[in-house]
C-alpha cells in the first residue's frame, strides 16, 4: 500500500520543502490523508510527524477523515453568500445531515460536504461542485435534485 | 522554431508569425471562451462542439480558424463565442447551437439574432462586442490580451510583441535604470496594501545575502475576487516576463509562483507556459547571451487564506505551516529561507512589461495622482453585468456599478458595495461618487484589496454581511497571536447574537473597543485589519445594527431569527408549488386559492421563496 507513497515522494525528491504538495498528492490517490502514509512521509522526509501533521491540519484542502464517494462543494465566496448559498447549505443539512465541519460525511461514506471560500466563479452564484462539476445559480430546491440524482446514479 | 537568442532574434520570430498570420487574414475565426467561469457554464462541451463540426466541413475547414482562449471577463453571459473579423459577440452559446452558427454565421455570413446580448438599459440587441457597453468603458491594458491569447500558444503572445520588454530590459538597461522606470511609473501592489513596487525591488537589491528569490503571488484568498487566476490562466506569459525583468532588476535568479491548489487550470497552463519559455530560451541559463540565468518554479498552496501574508507565504513554501511571523525585519531583506525576497501578485508583474516597453511617461499618464495604472476588479453579486473588469484608477463607483455594471437586476434598490475583500468595507450609496483608487478607498474606510467588488441589494442584510466575514476570519486566522485568535472571536460571538435577536445597545461600544485593540495589536493584516467590515457597517449601516437590537428586526431579510415568511393573499395564485416544496409541511391551501404559512411549523428554509413563481413570498 505504501508503495504509492514511495512513488509520489520520489517525484517530490523527498524534498521537506515540498510536503504540502506531496500530501497533495497523496490525498488525490487516496481521497484523504490516512494515518501509515503520513508516518513514511514524517520518515521519508526526515521531519518530525508534528510537522506534517501541523501541515495536514492547518490547510483547509487537507481531511485526515476518509471522505465519501461523492463530494459536494459548496462555494461560500461573498457573491455566494449574499445570493443565497445559506439556504443550499441548508438543503445539504436537511437532505443527508450533513454539513461543512465535522459531522461533513454521510454514514456509510455516500456524501462529503465541504464549503470552499472561493472558486472565483462568481457570476455563476451560488455554486456548488458536484463530484468535479460545477452548477451555477443553485436553489434549495435545485440542490435537492442534484442529491437526488446523485443518489440514483449510485444505484444503477 | 527554436532557440530564441537575442532580441534580434525574437523580432525575427514575431515578424515571421504575424507574416505567416497574414495568409489567414481574410479568414472566419471562431473564439470560443474557456475561462474558468465560461467552463463552468458549458465551455468544454461547446469547444468540442465546434472541433466535431469544423470537422465535418472537410476541405472548407481550412478557411475557419478556430481558437479557444480564457477568461473574456464578461463571465455572466458565458459560454462566449465571437466570431472574427466580424467581432459578432454570441452569449450562452450550447453544444446544440453550434451547428446553427456554423451554417448560418461562418458559412452565410448571416448573424443569429437569439444569440445576441441584450443591453438592459435600452433593450436592444447589440451585435459587436466592441459595443457592448460593458466593455466600452474599460481600457483593458492589462487584461484584454487574453481574448486574442490561446494560453497554452507561446507563439499568440509572441505575435502580440511578448518578450519584447524583457529584451529591452536585459540588453538596453541596467538593474537600476529598470528599478528606477517602476519607481517613476508609480506602480503600486495589486494584492492589498498597494506598496510601492519600485522602492520593494529597490531594498531588495540593496539587502545583504544570496541568493535573492523572486516570489508570484496567485494564492487570490479574498472570496469574490479571481483575476489574479483568470490572470494567470489566460496570458501565463505576461506574469512570466514581469517576473525576469523583475528577477533581473532584483539581482535573483530564481522565481516561485505559488498558486492556489483551488486554480487548477492556472497551475495547468502555468506549467505549460514555464516550459515554452524554457524551450525557447525564454528563462533559463543566459537569457539572450546576457549572462542573467532565471528559473521558475511552481508551488501549490494548501488553501489558506492568511497565507497570502508575505511572510505566511514563505513559510509555506518552505514546507511549513504557513503562519506570519512579526515583521521588525521585512521579508525584502530576510524572506524564503531568511534571504531577501521580494514579493509581488500576479496582477502586479503583469503591469510590468508594458511599463518597461513603453516608458514611465505614458503610465503616469493613466489613473489618479496617488495610484497609477488600471485596476482589474471583479464586479459581482447583485449585479446586471457580472464579471472582471479593468478600468483607470480614479473611476468612481457610480461609473463602475452603474455604466460598466448596468446596475441592480430586478429593479431592487442598491445598498452597498463591498471592497476589499475580509480586510476591507461595504460602502453605502452616499460614497458611490468617490472615485476608486488605493488612497480613496482607505479614507472611506475600505480598502482595494485585490479588487473584489460585491455589489448588495436591498434585500442584502449588513449585519449579516459582518458577520459572514467575521465568521471567514475566524476560521482563517492562523491563531498565533492572541488579538486575533481570540479577539475576532468574541466579536463574531457577539454579531452573531445581534444576528439572532440576542443582542444588547452596549454590544457596539463592545464592538467598536474591541476593533481598536485588534487593530493595534495583531501580528499581521490579517488580524489589523479584520474588524473593518464591522466597522464600515457600523459606520454607514449603524440603524440596521439597531433595528437587530432593538426592534428585533432584520430589514434586510435575511436573519433568520428575526424574520417571518408569510404569503401575498392577493398575488399568490394558488398553484402549489411551495406546498410540494416545503420539507416542514408548513404551508396549507386549496388549488387555485391563495395558501397560506403555519409559522409555528416554518423553519425559514426558503425553499417556498425559491419555488414561488409569482413572487407572492413575503418575508418581514
Amino acid at each position: 500500500m505504501l508503495e504509492k507513497v514511495d512513488r509520489i515522494l520520489t517525484s517530490h525528491g523527498n524534498d521537506k520543502a515540498s510536503l504540502i504538495g506531496i500530501l497533495q498528492d497523496i490525498q488525490a490517490e487516496y481521497n484523504y490523508l490516512p494515518p501509515k502514509p503520513l508516518e513514511r512521509v514524517a520518515e521519508k522526509v526526515d521531519a518530525p510527524l508534528s510537522q506534517v501533521l501541523g501541515i495536514a491540519t492547518f490547510f483547509q484542502s487537507f481531511s485526515l477523515k476518509p471522505r465519501g464517494e461523492h463530494i459536494i462543494t459548496v462555494c461560500t465566496g461573498t457573491a455566494c453568500h449574499v445570493k443565497g448559498a445559506p439556504r443550499v447549505l441548508g438543503a445539504i443539512e436537511r437532505e443527508l445531515g450533513i454539513k461543512p465541519g465535522d459531522d461533513d460525511t454521510t454514514e456509510g461514506l455516500g456524501f462529503t460536504v465541504e464549503a470552499v471560500n472561493c472558486l472565483g466563479s462568481c457570476a455563476l452564484a451560488p455554486l456548488v461542485v458536484v463530484d468535479g462539476k460545477y452548477q451555477g445559480h443553485v436553489t434549495g430546491k435545485k440542490m435537492q435534485s442534484l442529491i437526488n440524482k446523485t443518489q440514483k446514479s449510485k444505484k444503477k | 522554431m527554436g532557440m530564441i537568442n537575442n532580441p534580434e532574434e525574437l523580432g525575427k520570430v514575431q515578424k515571421a508569425i504575424l507574416k505567416e498570420r497574414k495568409k489567414d487574414s481574410g479568414k472566419t475565426q471562431i473564439v470560443v471562451c474557456g475561462g474558468t467561469g465560461c467552463r463552468g457554464a458549458g465551455a468544454e462541451e461547446v469547444v468540442n462542439a465546434f472541433g466535431e463540426e469544423l470537422k465535418k466541413l472537410n476541405g472548407k475547414a481550412a478557411e475557419v480558424l478556430f481558437k479557444e482562449t480564457c477568461c473574456h471577463g464578461f463571465c455572466d453571459q458565458g459560454p462566449i463565442v465571437v466570431i472574427d473579423p466580424e467581432n459578432i459577440f454570441y452569449q450562452h452559446v450550447t453544444p446544440k447551437d453550434v451547428p446553427k452558427i456554423i451554417k448560418e454565421t461562418v458559412l452565410e455570413g448571416k448573424v443569429i439574432n437569439k444569440f445576441l446580448y441584450t443591453d438592459p438599459q435600452t433593450d436592444k440587441k447589440v451585435v459587436h462586442e466592441k459595443e457592448i457597453p460593458f466593455y466600452k468603458k474599460q481600457n483593458r491594458l492589462i487584461f484584454g490580451n487574453n481574448r486574442y491569447i490561446d494560453p497554452t500558444s507561446i507563439e499568440d503572445y509572441l505575435a502580440l510583441g511578448g518578450y519584447q520588454a524583457m529584451a529591452k530590459a536585459l540588453t538596453k538597461m541596467t538593474p537600476e535604470t529598470i528599478i528606477e522606470e517602476i519607481k517613476k511609473a508609480g506602480l503600486r501592489g495589486r494584492g492589498g496594501g498597494g506598496f510601492d513596487a519600485g522602492v520593494k525591488w529597490e531594498t531588495c537589491r540593496h539587502a545583504e545575502g544570496e541568493p535573492k528569490y523572486v516570489i508570484c503571488n496567485a494564492d487570490e484568498g479574498d472570496p469574490g475576487a479571481y483575476m489574479d487566476r483568470s490572470l494567470l490562466e489566460g496570458n501565463p506569459h505576461s506574469v512570466l516576463e514581469g517576473m525576469v525583468i523583475g528577477a533581473y532588476a532584483i539581482g535573483s535568479s530564481e522565481g516561485y509562483i505559488y498558486v492556489r491548489n483551488e486554480y487548477p487550470l492556472a497551475v495547468k497552463n502555468a506549467t505549460i507556459a514555464i516550459a515554452q519559455a524554457e524551450e525557447k530560451g525564454l528563462l533559463g541559463e543566459n537569457i539572450f547571451g546576457s549572462g542573467f540565468d532565471f528559473s521558475v518554479k511552481i508551488s501549490r498552496g494548501g488553501g489558506a487564506f492568511v497565507c497570502g501574508e508575505s511572510s505566511a507565504l514563505m513559510t509555506s513554501l518552505e514546507g511549513r505551516v504557513g503562519r506570519p511571523r512579526a515583521k521588525y525585519i521585512h521579508t525584502v531583506e530576510k524572506g524564503l529561507w531568511g534571504k531577501p525576497s521580494t514579493l509581488n501578485n500576479v496582477e502586479t508583474w503583469s503591469n510590468v512589461p508594458p511599463i518597461i516597453e513603453k516608458g514611465a511617461d505614458w503610465y503616469r499618464t493613466i489613473g489618479t495622482e496617488g495610484s497609477k495604472g488600471t485596476k482589474i476588479f471583479s464586479l459581482v453579486g447583485k449585479i446586471n453585468n457580472t464579471g472582471l473588469i479593468e478600468v483607470p484608477m480614479g473611476m468612481t463607483l457610480r461609473e463602475i456599478v452603474y455604466d460598466i455594471g448596468g446596475g441592480i437586476p430586478d429593479g431592487k434598490k442598491f445598498k452597498a458595495v463591498q471592497t476589499g475583500g475580509p480586510s476591507g468595507g461595504c460602502l453605502p450609496e452616499s460614497e458611490l461618487d468617490r472615485p476608486v483608487d488605493f488612497d480613496e478607498l482607505i479614507k472611506a474606510g475600505s480598502m482595494m484589496g485585490s479588487g473584489g467588488m460585491i455589489v448588495m441589494d436591498e434585500d442584502s442584510c449588513m449585519v449579516d454581511v459582518a458577520r459572514y466575514f467575521l465568521k471567514f476570519l475566524v476560521e482563517e486566522s492562523c491563531g498565533k497571536c492572541v488579538p486575533c485568535r481570540e479577539g475576532v472571536l468574541r466579536m463574531l460571538e457577539i454579531v452573531t447574537d445581534i444576528c439572532e435577536g440576542n443582542g444588547k445597545e452596549e454590544d457596539i461600544a463592545l464592538l467598536e473597543e474591541l476593533s481598536e485593540t485588534i487593530q493595534d495589536s495583531a501580528l499581521c493584516a490579517l488580524g489589523s485589519t479584520a474588524p473593518n467590515p464591522v466597522l464600515t457597517t457600523l459606520k454607514y449601516f449603524r440603524d440596521e445594527y439597531l433595528a437587530h437590537i432593538n426592534d428585533k428586526k432584520c430589514p434586510g431579510g435575511v436573519c433568520t431569527a428575526l424574520i417571518e415568511f408569510s404569503i401575498d393573499q392577493e398575488t399568490c395564485n394558488g398553484c402549489g408549488a411551495c406546498i410540494k416544496a416545503c420539507p416542514s409541511d408548513a404551508i396549507t391551501g386549496e388549488t387555485k386559492q391563495p395558501h397560506s404559512i403555519d409559522k409555528s411549523k416554518c423553519i425559514k428554509c426558503g425553499m417556498c421563496e425559491d419555488v414561488c413563481k409569482q413572487n407572492a413570498v413575503i418575508i418581514t
